[in-house]
């Protein structure tokens, strides 16, 4: 790799907005839960294809609703993914799903099940599906710069040592990439408890500073203090966090904001699974600190990488985004391997800077670009999980 | 750094650092390393603590407040020997 980051290229799949994607996915996208059943049986007739199903979309309102439209629109406008077939249950909410897909430029088609049945929508779709396996596996990777690359993140089953080692890998990356263009993103809301006056002063300038705070207190306000039975300590830290050392959610809040580095500041705030409007940049994505609800979230965003410091071993994936899992606990690397695609454990050794980790966090980004397939994804780990915020109608 | 340390602090003048080996025994006298300025100094571990897990750097009391990354992250609710193990048994959050 070049010591000029600027002039580091991955080879990516350049779609028509523009965007840069390092997966290729056919995804069969289905709009709610009862439609699962004819995504799966398409995605298995076709080959190249994957279902992505999930738990709801039937009466839905409000706020609620509208993350729901703009997970499953984001998903499969995320550069990551080819093309797109949409089954649901009726024609109208499929058309908007359809619909926002579309304006990506990428081929997207929309079935619904009533007046059809499961049967004759599976064939129909799965037509449609092997029309888009063909065109998707004849799009050629081609060179693009590194600085092109959106990269999300959010730490899990954390530990003290994810404080000392993971998240200041990721901090390192992004004091390097985000000054040569790249789009960051992090969030959990409720885990920057504890350091949220630390958070607010990296806010670009008071305005977005104050936004920020507005919504990190109404979090804690409309959700913890209205719902909490406890005191959440069995829930924030958790049970992992505590068995790794992590004893209150401020020493825990601290660890994770390591992961934003010293020097960029955050100049937006996303609502969950909102993609950027600011240009490029570092954002603050409203989101649970719980990792497929979080990485799914980003990814509806628009976000094409997830790095993943974790230190008691976090396995998480996910479906169309890579998800690339650093890791500096030494017992971690010894007992779950399999799951770590960078070691940062010679930190603790004192035999590695921080400095030296985050440029092997860079070349294991490129690696992945390229297309080296993470831990999670050889493992089969493809967790979609839709933020859900009240009880459906 | 020759010596690998058992016990990593993040910046001067906070009261606790952190297990960075397994195994650690009681009585070990641990290398400890600020990890903020590479400086170092050695400590006497008084139980086995586990990785990852906290070390008290001084005597604290009941109602002391809990120091790291230079910032609070909790008060003492039971009062800990230097030396001794830091946690939920004898730290807890101010937040809820």
């Amino acid at each position: 790799m070049t010591s000029d980051l600027s002039k580091v290229t991955i080879q990516g799949f350049r779609r028509d907005n523009g965007r840069v994607g390092v997966r290729n996915h056919v995804l069969i996208l289905p709009l709610d839960d009862i439609s699962n059943a004819a995504c799966e049986a398409v995605a298995n007739n076709i080959k190249g294809t994957m279902a992505i199903p999930h738990a709801y979309g039937r009466l839905q309102f409000g706020e609620d609703l509208d993350i729901h439209f703009r997970t499953i629109i984001g998903t499969g406008a995320n550069p990551n993914v080819a093309a797109v077939v949409v089954i649901g249950i009726e024609p109208g909410w499929t058309k908007k799903i359809v619909d926002g897909i579309a304006l990506t430029g990428k081929p997207v088609v929309g079935f619904s099940i009533e007046q059809n049945g499961d049967l004759k929508t599976i064939m129909n779709a799965s037509r449609a599906a092997k029309d888009m396996v063909h065109y998707a596996s004849e799009i050629q990777r081609e060179e693009c710069s590194i600085t092109e690359l959106w990269i999300s993140t959010k730490c899990g089953e954390s530990d003290t040592t994810t404080g000392l080692g993971s998240c200041p890998t990721v901090g390192n990356m992004y004091d390097k990439l985000l000054p040569l263009g790249i789009y960051g993103c992090f969030g959990e809301t409720s885990e920057i408890t504890g350091a949220e006056h630390i958070c607010q002063e990296r806010a670009i300038n008071k305005d977005v500073g104050e936004r920020w705070y507005k919504m990190w207190k109404a979090y804690q306000d409309d959700v913890i203090f209205a719902h909490q039975t406890d005191n959440l300590s069995d829930s924030q830290p958790t049970k992992g966090n505590i068995e790794g050392g992590l004893t209150t959610i401020e020493e825990k809040a601290l660890g994770n904001l390591e992961k934003i580095g010293r020097t960029s500041k955050f100049i937006d705030i996303l609502e969950p699974a909102e993609a950027p409007k600011s240009g490029k940049g570092l954002y603050f994505m409203d989101s649970s600190s719980a990792a497929a609800e979080c990485v799914t979230l980003m990814a509806a965003g628009g976000y094409v990488l997830h790095t993943f410091p974790t230190g008691q071993g976090n396995v998480i994936g996910n479906p169309i985004v890579p998800v690339i899992k650093i890791t500096a606990n030494p017992r971690t690397i010894r007992t779950m391997s399999e799951h770590v695609d960078v070691d940062v454990s010679g930190i603790l050794r004192r035999d590695m800077t921080i400095d030296q980790a985050g440029d092997e966090l860079i070349e294991m980004i490129r690696r992945t670009s390229n297309g080296r397939n993470t831990a999670s994804e050889a493992l089969g780990h493809r967790e979609f999980s839709m933020t859900k915020l009240y009880r459906s109608a | 750094m020759s010596e690998i340390p058992q016990l990593l602090v993040h910046e001067t003048g906070d009261n606790v650092g952190v297990v960075v080996i397994e195994g650690l025994e009681a009585n070990t006298d641990m290398l400890v390393c600020i990890t903020h300025d590479n400086s170092t100094f050695r400590l006497t571990v008084s139980e086995a603590v586990p990785i990852g897990h906290k070390v008290a750097l001084q005597d604290l009391k009941a109602g002391d407040t809990a120091t790291k990354y230079g910032e609070d992250i909790g008060k003492i609710t039971a009062d800990v020997k230097k030396g001794a193990h830091l946690h939920t048994h004898n730290c807890k959050t101010k937040r809820w």
